[in-house]
Order: structure tokens, then C-alpha cells, then sequence
């Protein structure tokens, strides 16, 4: 096991393991992380899962990870990995099962105190408009012709559903569609799956929530985002449903035999890989771009029902109920991406598991609006605490594969958090908090306990210290909707 | 006679389970039990319908994985869920009939089976592995 006198300190917020540190690790791993951060991911397995992440072959240096890292399966959470293209590898694993989980934020200019009123109502709405809880299904059923359009197309389907603007996609990553995805890599399995779920929230640890935009850092980006101290604001946190779970399974499953076939030696399976140029890798990427659309899209549906909610509960009441889009970003997914290498411009594979894009200032992929003041990054607290708005930086092009943190990181076992603590409890402590909770298992209230978590504030505080993100605005929670 | 059974295991972010059993057989009979356990599932008063599956793989890992994959598959797309098994293996082929009823209530979903850190392996009291699940 590494211990902290195998890490190199950088600077208050930047540790290095050296690429000496294990025979077959083929870069460095750099962690964005403050000392007391440090120590505690040195509890769990993260860090030699980061370890792990730096023998994938093609690997580019370094393997990044941050702050609010922790245990996952194969690839940790909150681990950034670029690998060369074509000639690297492409793994499903350090993707994660849910492909493009990702975060969605929508403001409006309702004043707080003009809806404190109407929140328990709204909670309702949102409730009922946004399915959620175990295998759910929307009100959308597809034909298989129609979900192959949704796979190519993304969010551009709801679009022409009349479901989003064209001002949603402009400020949604990669414009709501990821190009190159292709239906006919995905299984009928995962389209059986899939057919029925657009338009859901689902369980685990994905939510709704209405905030109060409470406090602002700075004032020109909020500007651009059209964020204002006091009015309320919407985030969305999602994924690609049983669609992308069911793709990632499969590749996961069909590359068990690639590994051999290609010679690759890894230290865990759940990292299975196969060379981006290769059939295997091609095939895969293929349906991983599908699997991301339909979350793109899953979200935009969201976000058109969560208006249909406001608008059903404050048409009429003097205020203007209308949602409109700051951004929408992924933070499991795998990204043909441009980046300077050693002052030289590298194409590479950017596997970002529990980390968000974070592009800086003046990068042509982002939207006109936001190009003077960086990416929107969206990063969701755990339940009951405050969330964040930052923005990439050029240290976070230059120092993190153009990536930050995307939430708060679990601290405590689900096992150990259903044991600690009790869902009807800490539902009857967030309303006496001025929170309105909508739940559909308590027992899956209780696994997303807040004490469950880091703290998200600590993990904000040390990408902005570490320069790979910059405060924009927090937000706090006043209705939480959770599956 | 060997070990037999499953136990939840720590795991910081998703679900974890250790499995014992002495045979091949029986050890992929308590994943299932043990997965449907960690899911907190509740099948319905009704007739047991039977399903049958035939899978082949890379090896008794890859098999275990789409073993519990293919009865999360029945479990979100057609809501029922398994509490009976007879699973024969021939090698890398795996020829299975479930025995299940439509889903009374169920805590929490698993998302996903994982290859993480996953060995069957032969210990003394009989066969062992640790499955991790994403959820």
C-alpha cells in the first residue's frame, strides 16, 4: 500500500507519484489535493487505482486525480487519464458504467423570498414531471429508429422535438452531440433498455434540485452566465440511464478477449482496454458517443420538464418563470481532444471519470458568450450542502488535461452510511432546514447522507487554490428531488 | 463440506460481497442470492415463471460477470426478479433456468457488475471470490 512519504509534495495543493514508484507504470500520477485530503484518500483504494490507471498503454504524463477522489471500481473517481490517439488505448472502465453522468444548470430570476411560498408546490411539480426512482420510464416511448436518432443526433433531437433551443444546445458541451456515434455498435440489450428510459432521472446519487444563488465571486463571469445573488437556480445531475450502463457492461465483457489478443498486460480487469485504432477500440467509441447523446438528450428532456413545472407553478404570478441555460457538462466520458505536450500540440483520448472538462478562456470549442471568461463547471455538493459554479483556467490546460473536480467525493461506505444513519430522519432534518425533499427509497436517502461526503467546500477550495478552476458562484439548496 | 454463502464487504463508493461456496455452481448461486440481497428485493405472492439462459465466455470471471448481468437485465426490463437457480458450467459455457416472480419492491438498483479485483479462487474451505458493483 502507498503510504505519504511515497508522494512528492509540489505545492500546498499539488502531490506527485513518481513514475518509479511501480515497475509498470508508464507516467506519473499528479493529485490535486491539499495534505489533509491526501491522508484521507490514503484510506481507500484511489490512489493505487490512479496507480493502476498510469500502465494503461499510450498513457500521456500525467495521470491526473482530484480532490475529490475516491474509491471506484478499476479507474478511481475523480481520475483524469489521456492516452495518445490512435495509437493508445481506449478503456470502458475509465469511463464508468454511467456514460456521460453529467450536470446541467439553469437559472432563473425569481427571487427567493417571492417563491419561498410555492417551493412545496414546485417540489411536487418537479416530482411529477421528472420520473425518477428504480427503472423507471418516461412518457417518451421510442421506436428503435427513433432511439438511433436520439444516439446520433443528442440533444439536436429534442431540438427538433421541440423540447430545447437553440440557446440550450449552444451552451451545452460539444453542442448536446457528440459526432462519430454509431447505433449499430450498440446491443439490442442496451436499446431494450434504453427504448423506454429517456426522459428519467433514475436513483443512486442522481438528483434535481432547485438552489438560491447565494453568493457570487466573481462578477463578470456570473454576468455571462446570467447568474444573479438571490434568484433561484435549477441543476440537473444524470446519465445515460440502463442505455449506458448496459454499453459500458458490454465492452467491458467483449474486451476481456481483446487484452489478450493485443498482448496487454493490466494490474486490474475492470480496466480492459483496446487500441483506439483498432476494431475493438473504434467499435466501442462508437457506442460510448451513443450512449453520451442519449444523456445529453436525457438531460435536455429533463430540463424541458422541469420548465413545464415552473412555468405550471409561477405563470400567473407576476414573476417570470422562465429557465434559461448556463451549461451543460459531462464528467464520465471519453474525449478526442487537442492539448499541448510539451509545447508541442498532442490529439489524445482524455478519459475523465469524476472529472469535468474544465477549458479555459478563449478555447474555440466553447460558445461566444462564455469564450472572454472560460467553461462553465458545474459541481453538485452533496445533498443538503452547497453546490458551485467555477470556470476552467489556462493552469487547468496546461496542469489537468483541461479538467477539474465534479462533486463533493464519498468519505463513508453505503453500507456504512445506511448503518449510521436514517433516511426518514435526515428527511424530517433537511425540511427543518428549509429544504423540501422529495424521496423515493429512504434507505437511498440514508447512502447519500451529507456526513457520507467530503466536504465540498475543502474540495472547491483546493482546485481554486491549485489554480485548475476559478469561483464563480455557490449555490444552496431549497428543494431536492432525489429517485 | 465447504463454506457457503455471502457477506457485504466495505466498499467507499459503490457495493461490494464476498462469496463462498464449494462448487462452481452453488458459488455462482450465492452471487445472485447476494446481489439480490445488497438490492433489498422483494419478489411478489405469484407463480414463479422460469427463464433460460445459455452464455459462454472468456473464463469463470467473464461467465460469474455475465451471469449477474443477464439477471439485472430481466430484473429492470421485464421487473422480475430470481430466488431460485440450477446453473450447470461446461468450461467457459454456462447453461442456467431461474426461477422468478414479478418485483414486490426493491431498495436500490444495481447499475452494473464489475471485473474489479475479480478472481474465483480455490481457497481451504472450497471456492471464493469478491464481486463489486456499481451502483
Amino acid at each position: 500500500m502507498i503510504r505519504l512519504q511515497d508522494l512528492k509534495k509540489i505545492s500546498e495543493y499539488e502531490w506527485e507519484i513518481p513514475k518509479t514508484y511501480r515497475h509498470d507504470m508508464r507516467v506519473a500520477v499528479r493529485l490535486f489535493v491539499t495534505r489533509r485530503l491526501l491522508e484521507a484518500a490514503l484510506q481507500d483504494l484511489s490512489i493505487e487505482q490512479a496507480i493502476n490507471a498510469a500502465t494503461l498503454p499510450g498513457v500521456v504524463e500525467p495521470v491526473v486525480v482530484m480532490p475529490d477522489m475516491h474509491q471506484g471500481y478499476g479507474f478511481p473517481i475523480g481520475g483524469v487519464a489521456a492516452t495518445r490517439y490512435p495509437e493508445g488505448v481506449i478503456s470502458p472502465g475509465a469511463i464508468g458504467y454511467d456514460i456521460n453522468c453529467g450536470v446541467r444548470l439553469l437559472a432563473s430570476t425569481i427571487p427567493l423570498e417571492a417563491a419561498e411560498a410555492r417551493l412545496d408546490t414546485l417540489a411536487d411539480a418537479l416530482n411529477h414531471y421528472c420520473p425518477s426512482g428504480v427503472g423507471t420510464e418516461g412518457s417518451i416511448h421510442l421506436t428503435t429508429s427513433e432511439l438511433d436518432a436520439v444516439c446520433r443526433q443528442g440533444a439536436r433531437w429534442a431540438l427538433k422535438k421541440g423540447m430545447a433551443s437553440e440557446e440550450d444546445l449552444r451552451r451545452t458541451e460539444e453542442g448536446g452531440c457528440l459526432e462519430g456515434a454509431d447505433p449499430a455498435k450498440v446491443s439490442q440489450r442496451a436499446k431494450q433498455r434504453g427504448i423506454n428510459q429517456l426522459g428519467t432521472l433514475g436513483a443512486g446519487n442522481h438528483f434535481i434540485e432547485v438552489d438560491v444563488i447565494e453568493q457570487i465571486f466573481d462578477a463578470e463571469a456570473a454576468s455571462a452566465m446570467g447568474l444573479q445573488e438571490g434568484m433561484l437556480a435549477l441543476l440537473i445531475h444524470c446519465g445515460s440511464r440502463g442505455f449506458g450502463h448496459q454499453i459500458c457492461s458490454d465492452y467491458v465483457q467483449d474486451l476481456q478477449g481483446a487484452v489478450k489478443r493485443y498482448g496487454i498486460q493490466l494490474p486490474d480487469r475492470e480496466l480492459v482496454c483496446a487500441p483506439l485504432d483498432s476494431p475493438e477500440g473504434r467499435d466501442y467509441l462508437a457506442a460510448m458517443r451513443s450512449a453520451a447523446n442519449y444523456a445529453f438528450c436525457n438531460r435536455q428532456i429533463l430540463a424541458y420538464h422541469a420548465r413545464r413545472a415552473f412555468e405550471e407553478v409561477f405563470a400567473g404570478s407576476g414573476l417570470r418563470w422562465q429557465l434559461h441555460q448556463v451549461y451543460d457538462i459531462a464528467h464520465n466520458m471519453g474525449k478526442v481532444e487537442t492539448h499541448e505536450v510539451n509545447g508541442r500540440k498532442m490529439k489524445v483520448c482524455v478519459h475523465r471519470k469524476g472529472a469535468t472538462r474544465a477549458f479555459g478562456p478563449g478555447n474555440p470549442e466553447l460558445p461566444d458568450s462564455y469564450k472572454p471568461i472560460g467553461q462553465p463547471v458545474l459541481v453538485p455538493g452533496s445533498m443538503g450542502t452547497s453546490s458551485w459554479v467555477l470556470v476552467g483556467t489556462q493552469e487547468s490546460m496546461e496542469r489537468s488535461w483541461g479538467s477539474t473536480c465534479h462533486g463533493a467525493g464519498r468519505v463513508l461506505s453505503r453500507h456504512k452510511a445506511k448503518k449510521d444513519f436514517r433516511g426518514e430522519r435526515l428527511r424530517n432534518e433537511l425540511e427543518q432546514s428549509g429544504i423540501h425533499v422529495r424521496a423515493g427509497s429512504m434507505s437511498g436517502l440514508a447512502e447519500e447522507a451529507p456526513l457520507a461526503y467530503k466536504d465540498v467546500n475543502e474540495v472547491v477550495e483546493t482546485v481554486s487554490g491549485a489554480g485548475i478552476a476559478r469561483k464563480v458562484a455557490r449555490l444552496r439548496p431549497v428543494i431536492v428531488i432525489k429517485g | 463440506m465447504g463454506k457457503c454463502g455471502f457477506e457485504e464487504l466495505q466498499h467507499t463508493a459503490d457495493w461490494a460481497l464476498q462469496v463462498w461456496a464449494p462448487d462452481e455452481a452453488e458459488l455462482f448461486r450465492q452471487a445472485a442470492l447476494g446481489m439480490n440481497a445488497l438490492m433489498g428485493l422483494k419478489l411478489a405472492n405469484k407463480p414463479a415463471r422460469r427463464v433460460k439462459i445459455s452464455l459462454s465466455a472468456e473464463d469463470t470471471e467473464s461467465l460469474l460477470v455475465a451471469f449477474l448481468s443477464e439477471i439485472l437485465f430481466h430484473l429492470e426490463i421485464e421487473r422480475i426478479g430470481f430466488e431460485d437457480f440450477s446453473v450447470k458450467l461446461n468450461g467457459n459455457r454456462l447453461i442456467a433456468e431461474l426461477w422468478g416472480k414479478p418485483i414486490r419492491s426493491i431498495e436500490k438498483p444495481i447499475k452494473a457488475v464489475t471485473f474489479h479485483n475479480l478472481v474465483v479462487k480455490r481457497g481451504e474451505d472450497g471456492l471464493e471470490a469478491q464481486l463489486v458493483f456499481d451502483v
